[in-house]
Formats: C-alpha cells, structure tokens, sequence
C-alpha cells in the first residue's frame, strides 16, 4: 500500500472511475467448466485420477446395461427361450413367488404380506422421532412379534404352516429380524454383566462373548445342526429353524455387547455417581439414567451389527436352508434353468443392497440427528 | 439401613431379607446361582451327550487323527498324499486357511488404505466413484461375493488357450502357474545373506532413529535397508555361481505340470475378501484420518513439511491410533469369513474337516477342533494388534 | 422405548420357544407319525431327477417319490409329509435324533452306515456307481489314461475317497476339485476347469442329458465302486423298518404285477390274482399286521404309480436325465430289481 501510494503520491484510496471495469470470471473457472477443472483436473496427478475412472467407468457401464436391459430376454418358459446374448429373465415370473416366499403354500401368502405390510408401522415409533400417535404406535410394536409369529406360522383359527417350508427372501427376513429383536436384550445383559463388579458373573459374560466373537458364523451353524442332536435328550428335538435364529442371536449378540460395553464406557462416571446419589439402586440406575444414554450413542454400530447379521443370513444355505441365494442355486439344479448362476446371483444381490443400503443410510442420517442433539 | 433400626428390632424372620438387601450378599447370592445354573446346564449336557454316544456306541477321542485319510487335496503346502493322515489333513487344510487370511488381510489393507484415501481426494469422480464402491460392496454378502467371482474366474482360458505370460508362467481357468525354485546346496548361504541384511538394517535403523534425536540429521533408511536386502542375498547368490534351479511348467496331456499352480479357488475367495474386508477398511481409514484435527495438518506445513511428508509423518501416525482397533476386528472377520471357502470348494481347514467328519463321523472331535483353531487364531492376532497398538499409543509426558 | 422393546423381545422369544421345542412321545415312530399326522422326511438339497422343486415349489424327483408313497400308506395322503433338506453331514445327525422319521436322500448302503452309526437299510432302490464323465475331445476312450487329469468331485459323500482309492490303486496323479454342490460342480466341468466330473453314474447320466451338447460328452466304462442306494431309518424300531421296508416292496411288486397308479383303484376291488389281491388288501390283513389301513399299499401306488411309474416319471428315458433301467430294471428283464412276495 505504501508502495502504491507513492507511485501514485496520491491519498491511499482510488475514485470510483479509476478502478478497472469488472471482468467476467474466465470460463475455465466458472460454471460446468470451472467446476470440472477445479474438481477432477487440478494438476497431472488429479487428471490422470480422473482418466483411469472415466476409462473403468465406460469398460463397466456399458456392458453391463447391455447384459442386464438391451440384449436380455424376458420371456420364455426354459431357458432355451433365451436366444439373445445378454442376460435371461424368462425365470424372473415364474419362480419370483419361490425367490420370495420359498415354499409357502400359495392360498396363505396374503398371511406373509400382511406381516410385511404391518412391519412398517410397528417400526416407525423406533426409527423417527416425533411420529404422530406414538403411544398407540408403539404397543403396537410391543405386540408386533407376537401378532406376526402367530400369522406366519399359524393358531388362533389360522392354518399351521411348518417352517420347513419357510424359505426365499422371507426366511432372511425371519432369521435377520428375529436376531435383531432378540440379540439387542441378550447383547445389553451381556454388556451389564462384563462391566460388573461381580466377578463370576464378569468372567462368564467375557467368556462366552469372546468365544463366540472368536469363532465363525458358519461352525457355529454346524454345531447346531450337526453337535446339537447329541447335546439334547433323545426324542427331543429342536425346530431347525429356531435353532439357527438361536446360533445368530448368539453370534451378533456378543457383538452386540461389545458395542454396547463402548456405548458404556463412554458415559462420564459424574452420570452414575449422582444417580447413585440419587438413591437410585442398580437396576433403577441403569434402567433410568444410564442405558438410554449409552444406547443412544451406540446406535450408529448397533444398526452395522444389523447390517452384518442380515447378509449373515445367506449361510443358512450351508447348512441346507433354502433361504434366497439357496432357492436361486436350487433353481439353476432344475435342467430348465441351469447355466443362469450370474442372473440368479446378480437378482439376489439386489435384495441385499436395498435392505442393507437402507439400512447404512439410516444409520447416517441417526448420527447427523444425534449430532445436532449434542450441540443443542 | 438397617442398621439404623436398631439391634433390638432385628428378628431372626427378617435375617433373609436382610441378606437380599444387602448388596454384597445380593452379589454373592447371584453369582451362586449363576454358577449353579451353568454347571447344572453343562451337567445335562454332558450326561446327554454320554448317553447318546453310549446309545449309538460311539467313543469320544482324537485317536482316530492317525487313520489313512483316502482323500486328496488340491492345494498342500506340505507334501501330503492319500495315505496321509486325518491329523495331516487337517494341518493341510489349516495352512491353507492361514495362507488365505494372511493373503487377504494385506491386500485388504492395500485396497483399504487407498480407497479410503481417495474417498477423501478433491476429485469428484474419484470420490464418487470409490464412494459407489465402498457402498455397493458393502452391503452385498460376503458368501454371494465368493460365489460371484468364483463363478467369473473359472470362465478365463481355458488350458488349451492358456495365456503364457512369459518366463514360464501360464494362466488359464485352473490358475496360474509359476515355475517353482528348487534350492540346491549352497543356498543356505543365499538365505543367511538375506538374514544378515535384514539384521543389518535393524541395526542401520535404531543407529539412525539415535542419531536423529540427537543431531536431527536424517539418514536415507528406506533406500539403504532395501539395498542391502534385495542386494546382499542377490550378490551371494551370483557368487556362488546361482544354486538355484527352476521347475518349470510343462503342457502335458490333460494340464501344466511342474512348478506351482495358485488355483482358482484360491483366487477368487482371496479377492472376494479382498474387496469386501477393503470396503470396511476404508471406511475406518477415512474415519481416522477425519479424525486428525485440521490445525495438526497446517501445523505441519507451517514447519515447512512437504505434503507427502505431512501424510507420512504427521497424519498417518495419528490417525493409526483410532484405525488400529477397528482394523484388527476386520482383520479377524476376514480370517472367520475365509472359512466360507466350503462354499466354493477351497480346502482350508473347514472343507477338509468336513470331508473328515462326512467319513468318520466324529462330529463333536472336529467341530471342537474347528473351534479351538479359529478361537487360538483370533486370540493371536488380538494380542499383536494389541501389541501393536500400544508400540504405536500416544506417549504422555 | 427401550424396555417396551426388550418386552416385545421376550414375547418374541417365548413364542419361538414355544414353537421350537418338540418332544417326541418314546413310543414308537408309527404311532409318533400318526399322531402329529405328518410324516418328516429327510430330503437332499437339489439333485436333479431325485429331488428337485418344480416351478410350483413343491418337491419332486425319484428319492421324494419313496417319501410320499410311505405318507400315503401311513397316514393315506400323500401331502402329508414334512421335508426337511439335508446336506451331506447333517443327515445323520438328523436322523438319529429323531428330527426326520425316515432318510430318503440317495444314501450308499454301507457296513459302517449300517452297523457302527446305528442304522436300518429298508432295501435298495438305486443300484449305482461311481463313475467318470469326459469331453470327446481328450480322445481317451478309458478313466485308466486320466493320468495328470483335474478331477470335479461332489464333496460330503464316498466319493473323494473311491476317486483316490482308484488313481492310486492305478497308479495315477491327479488334481481334485472339491466342489460341495452338483450344480456347482457341473458348472466348473462345463468352463473346463476340470477334465473330467465324477459322480454316481445316474448322476452323470442326469448331468450329461441336461447338457446343450450332449454328443460331445463320454461316460467312460470304468464303475469305479458299488453304490446301492436306498432309503433308511433308525435302528430299534422294528415296526417302523418294516413299514418302510415292504412299501418299497410294494412299489416293486406292483410293477411286477401290472399294478399301476391308473389301475391300482379297479384291480383293489379284486381280481383273480390272489397276489395282488393279498397286496391291495381284497385278501387277508396285510395292512392291519403292519398296523396301518388295509388299503394302504392302494394308497403308496396312487400316490405316485409303481416302481418303474415312478423311474420313467422322474428320472428316465423320457426325462432329461433319459436314464436307462439297466441294473434297475426287474430281475424279470435282466436287472437286480427284486421284492420278497406278500404271503
């Protein structure tokens, strides 16, 4: 400025008129252009990032909307109708009610959907807040489970359905959102009892959840199909469905308590010294004080252990239950649609991504929540 | 509380409430009946198990580990026959599980590391594009995965059109095959010059870390540490005039011979854990390195570091004590995950501890085996990670 | 919220509960099967020809057809029968815990099945054997130059071990390839990945039919081992195996008399065969000396036809695994199919 001034030996401002006229930002800087050379060609290294992804997006892209769209086929009753070089859907309207509902019998199907249906409004008072008539709502929730186990599998009036003919997309659901509701109350009791001062009840619950951390889904389903029979009485046996919703809750329960122990550990000590000072008791305090505010931060990894115990679900087909990937690869056994194993698994992939991709969002969009929460 | 009651006051018809609430006896009163519960539990268990056993008129025991297997496996790192024994078959399979894991967890970190780098990169497309990755991926199956890129590879070339990739290394749908080195006398010399280099730049290193803190004169480690270890061995094995020999693939009537072929099983479970375990991976990585405030960063380039040097030396380290934790459960995920390899027909310890248990019958023997091996494996890995972890932990002055 | 969800949970669980556990009576399996009106049946996963779902969902095939002509002449309906699919090592845990009634899951009849894990074999309907299935194209003509060749195997059955017993009583090398389904494994014959797929040879048959090319293809003579296969139970309940046993029996015999599912109902009302008719029941107590209805062999013949009705619907020449009876024919036309008679 100084310099400015004496150059000019003016006084240290310029009139109006001096000053040059605005010019247009130049257009490799501004708009759709400006954009592109900010964002994706800023210096060699960016450009040639750039490059390679627009090179594996077109070696992507392209063929796979031919496959899946341009040169399918979509009708056609074996796999012989299938002439064009693309993917074949001629399966999809014949065997889409096995792909969702296994072997359900086809009159009581309306009984599958209701439970569906009603599952959205039995989880909404969880999900949102500030839903309208979230009293009514949530006894409904409290009763969901029972109202959905009777419809599924039959009694009061209802025909019984014998689970050996659950199967499809609606046996990943039942595995999924039955260890979903009963791993969460075990998953927090194991929590409880490893944060105890009590030290039998503390070894146990590290014991059993690092034993069952420490070890695969899968040998865990082969122990309750293949040890299980020698463990139980004779001539008493267990429903093989119930007994791998049993072996999953076991498994993402002790994951479950883990997360939960993080949720714990992260409530300051002042929290339970004047809940104590309260003269609350144990169970007062934790119920009361504690738990809702160690949940509440635990939810975020509460949800990806959800995540994780839903695409779980697909090593049922180990163990010979035809859960949705198994009644695909039962359906490519059938000489009428053998050789379709990419069609099968690219259609049962999508399943997943939907459920499992809600399911991430909703954790985000929890944790922005939760995140304004905190700064109230 | 009851104390202030007063003695007199004291029934011996209240002792029993007394006792309950007290705390400490209300702990000790649960924990009995835990404890009585659980070996009640175990109890029925064993006298279940016993009667069943006694009904079927089975024995429990692992002497049956020394009976002739009749089997063969595909990929052995040990040499192993049909005649081998179940015990090695399962030593066999349990190699194989270790080789897989150990083969996934570091491209897993590789493919992690970058992704979650260029998740954060300003490039736009590059970001989204990682980002489609990591979302996609994430939230498919693993098993479906395994499947999916089983199913891609065994459609490469078939023997007949192998692919010679040159220095005879062929590629076709039964795997790559490399010519394997077979060491004749004189390469202990080889592998002791290797020994000594690795010795050597240990020594370079500690001496230059000493050196550093007192004058802060650096010292090229990297670059002398990896000449001496490629050079060192390289120039004892040309002077002793290269005791090496090199089995080399031959097309014989059915398949490529000779050498070592990685199979495609092998292949396809390792980049389907790969790609799925670098999908969690980079998220972590991403949080981590979120998580270094900004101010660490401009102070870096405030002390005139070079960007490069900032991610090296400030960054990273930083951000490793909030990756490492969540890394070492994926880490373990990925070896538990590798026991999907059943699926596609890879015989790691569980395909080939299944085919044990399809022929004896010994159930309860190889499951426990299964679980004492998966349990040990993940208790080793906690420990070096924890291990690590605290080698890398902030130190508090 | 919390606590109403933990509530919620608890119902859940007792309701699981509740429908999970079953205790079996000690009684004997018949009056088990009875009483629940349904008889649980051991299944495999999907094996084409013997069992397999149609588009409609249901099961099908060869081994299902055993399990509902047994429903039939126990409980007098074919659909009252519970499958449960079983992979190669869950069968027999699940049958000798009582969680299936009867296994029909093309299962070798052998010593150590038989004797040492405790099991009844009611008979043979499959007479099998290992085999092996190449391209033309090797041009080899005998599985003894498959030296150095790579090897699809169905794992979780007798099969790897027939395989290596054979190359190396031979004196062979070869790659194996573990693969844990049918479908899975002919999927990799057919991309090459092995040289040639072995299985029992019905099954390669089935594999053979089912591909676009079939010419292309050769079972090479070698039967590598002997696989008769037939349904089982648990061993003790003598009752129960005889019930199994000469249900087989009738579906053979009816055969071999002429007894189809089209005629079953007319011929039941007495001809001048007096085999047939101590068998359909317009003779003597057949049916109440086993404990069950005196038209129950009429009701295991309706359910799906006779012996070669049910060969020729599922799995022979005019399917798509066009097998030939060949061993399985009658011992009237040359084959090893044979029944005791009913008197």
């Amino acid at each position: 400025m100084t310099v400015d001034s004496q150059n000019t030996g003016r006084a240290f401002y310029r009139k109006q008129a001096d000053l040059l006229p605005e010019k247009a930002a130049p257009v490799t800087s501004v708009g759709a252009l400006g954009w592109l050379r900010t964002n994706m060609f800023s210096g060699w290294f960016n450009t040639g990032l750039t490059l390679i992804a627009v090179y594996i997006l077109w070696r992507i892209i392209p063929p796979i909307v031919d496959w899946v769209f341009l040169t399918s086929d979509v009708e056609g009753v074996d796999r012989f109708a299938c002439t064009n070089s693309g993917a074949c859907w001629a399966w999809l309207d014949q065997r889409i009610r096995q792909y969702l509902y296994g072997f359900y019998p086809a009159d009581q199907i309306w009984r599958v959907n209701i439970a569906v249906i009603l599952l959205f409004p039995a989880l909404a008072p969880m999900l949102f807040s500030g839903m309208p008539y979230k009293r009514i709502l949530s006894w409904f929730s409290l009763a969901y489970p029972v109202i959905a186990t009777i419809l599924i599998i039959g009694g009061l009036g209802l025909e019984p359905v014998s689970t050996n003919r659950f199967g499809g997309f609606m046996l990943n659901l039942i595995v999924g959102l039955s260890g979903i509701v009963l791993s969460l109350p075990v998953g927090i009791v194991l929590a409880l009892a490893r944060r105890s001062q009590l030290p039998i009840v503390r070894t146990l619950s590290v014991l059993f959840i690092e034993a069952v951390r420490g070890v695969p889904l899968l040998t865990l389903l082969f122990v309750s199909n293949i040890i299980l029979p020698i463990f139980l009485p004779p001539d008493v046996t267990f429903d093989s469905l119930v007994r791998v919703i049993i072996m999953v809750t076991a498994f993402s329960a002790a994951y479950m308590a883990e997360v939960i122990r993080g949720g714990l550990q992260a409530i300051p000590r002042g929290q339970y010294e004047a809940a104590q000072a309260m003269g609350l008791n144990y169970s007062k305090m934790m119920a009361l004080i504690i738990l809702p505010q160690a949940l509440k931060i635990s939810i975020p990894g509460i949800v990806n252990t959800f995540i994780g115990l839903f695409k779980d679900t697909t090593l049922v087909i180990l163990i010979g239950l035809f859960d949705i990937l198994g009644i695909g690869k039962a359906m490519v056994a059938n000489p009428d649609w053998q050789g379709l194993g990419t069609e099968t698994y690219a259609f049962v992939a999508c399943f997943f991504f939907v459920v499992c991709f809600s399911m991430s969002r909703y954790s985000v969009y929890l944790e922005k929540r939760l995140d304004t929460e905190e700064r109230r | 509380m009851a104390a202030a009651a007063g003695i007199d006051n004291e029934a011996k018809s209240t002792n029993v409430l007394r006792l309950w609430t007290d705390e400490r006896a209300r702990g000790v009163i649960l924990q009995v009946v835990v404890l009585v519960s659980l070996a009640a539990f175990i109890a029925m268990i064993v006298s279940n198990t016993l009667a069943n056993l006694e009904r079927a008129g089975l024995d429990v025991g692992f002497g049956f580990l020394d009976n002739p297997a009749f089997f063969e496996i595909n990929q052995k790192l040990i040499s192993y026959s049909s005649t081998s024994s179940y015990g090695r078959a399962l030593i066999v399979g349990l190699l194989n599980t270790l080789l897989v894991a150990a083969m996934g967890i570091v491209t897993a970190t590789i493919v992690g590391f970058s992704a979650g780098v260029l998740r954060l990169s300003p490039n736009w497309l590059v970001s989204r594009l990682v980002a489609t990755y990591v979302e996609t991926i994430r939230n498919i199956p693993v098993l479906l995965q395994i499947i999916f890129w089983w199913t891609i590879l065994i459609e490469l070339p078939k023997v007949a059109d192998s692919v010679v990739i040159g220095g005879g290394i062929y590629l076709n749908n039964r795997g790559v095959r490399l010519p394997a080195p077979i060491l004749e006398a004189g390469f202990g010399w080889v592998f002791f010059a290797f020994l000594l280099a690795v010795v050597a730049t240990i020594m370079i290193a500690t001496w230059a870390h000493r050196r550093h803190d007192k004058s802060g004169q650096t010292f090229p480690v990297f670059w002398v540490g990896l000449g001496l270890i490629i050079g060192l061995p390289l120039a004892t094995h040309f002077a002793l005039g290269q005791p090496v020999s090199w089995d080399v693939p031959v097309k014989q009537r059915f398949n490529y011979t000779g050498g070592f072929n990685i199979v495609p099983e092998l292949v396809a479970l390792w980049f389907a854990l790969s790609v799925y375990t670098g999908a969690f991976i980079s998220e972590i990585v991403r949080s981590g390195i979120m998580a270094v405030s900004k101010g660490q960063t401009e102070a870096a380039s405030a002390l005139g570091l070079r960007s490069g040097q900032t991610m090296r030396l400030v960054v990273i380290p930083q951000a490793l004590r909030v990756i490492i934790p969540p890394l070492t459960s994926q880490y373990l995920n990925l070896t538990k995950n590798s026991s999907l390899a059943i699926a596609i027909g890879y015989q790691d310890v569980v395909a080939t501890g299944n085919i044990i248990l399809n022929q004896s019958g010994r159930s309860l023997e190889i499951v426990g085996i299964w679980m004492l091996i998966y349990l040990s494996l993940s208790l080793l890995t906690s420990a070096f990670m924890n291990w690590y972890n605290k080698h890398i932990s902030l130190v508090e002055r | 919220m919390q606590t109403k969800f933990m509530l919620s949970a608890f119902a859940a669980a007792a309701a699981f509960g509740a429908v999970g556990l079953s205790a079996g009576a000690q009684a004997g399996t018949l009056q088990d099967v009875q009483s629940a009106g349904v008889l649980k049946c051991g299944i495999n996963t999907g094996i084409p020809g013997f069992a397999f779902t149609d588009d409609a969902g249901t099961w099908q095939g060869f081994d299902v057809a055993y399990c509902r002509a047994l429903a039939a002449a126990v409980l007098g309906d074919s659909d009252k029968i519970e499958f449960v699919n079983l992979t190669g090592n869950q069968r027999f845990p699940a049958l000798a815990s009582g969680e299936i009634d009867v296994l029909s899951r093309n299962t070798t009849w052998t010593f150590s099945r038989d004797v040492d894990l405790g099991f009844t074999f009611l008979g043979v309907n499959y007479y099998d054997g290992q085999g092996f299935i190449g391209r033309r194209s090797l041009g080899i003509g005998s599985a003894t130059e498959l030296d150095g060749a790579s090897v699809c195997i169905q794992t979780g059955t007798t099969t790897e071990l027939n395989l290596a017993d054979f190359f190396r009583v031979n004196g062979m090398d070869f790659e194996p390839v573990p693969i844990e389904t049918n479908e899975e494994a002919r999927t990799a014959y057919l991309a090459e990945r092995c040289d040639v797929y072995t299985t029992d040879a019905s099954g390669l048959a089935a594999t053979k039919s089912a591909f676009d090319d079939p010419d292309a293809h050769i079972v090479f003579p070698e039967i590598v081992s002997k696989e008769p296969l037939g349904p089982l139970v648990r061993q003790g309940d003598d009752e129960w195996a005889d019930i199994g046993r000469w249900t087989l029996n009738v579906l053979i015999n009816a055969e071999e008399l002429g007894v189809t599912q089209a005629n079953v109902e007319q011929l039941a009302a007495g001809t001048d065969n007096p085999e047939i008719n101590r068998m359909l029941g317009s003779e003597g107590e057949f049916g109440e000396l086993l404990g069950l209805s005196g038209d129950w062999a009429v009701a295991a013949i309706k359910a799906g036809g006779n012996y070669g009705e049910i060969f020729e619907r599922f799995v022979g020449t005019g399917t798509p695994l066009g097998l030939q009876r060949g061993l399985n024919a009658l011992w009237t036309s040359g084959g090893l199919i044979y029944a005791p008679p009913l008197r």
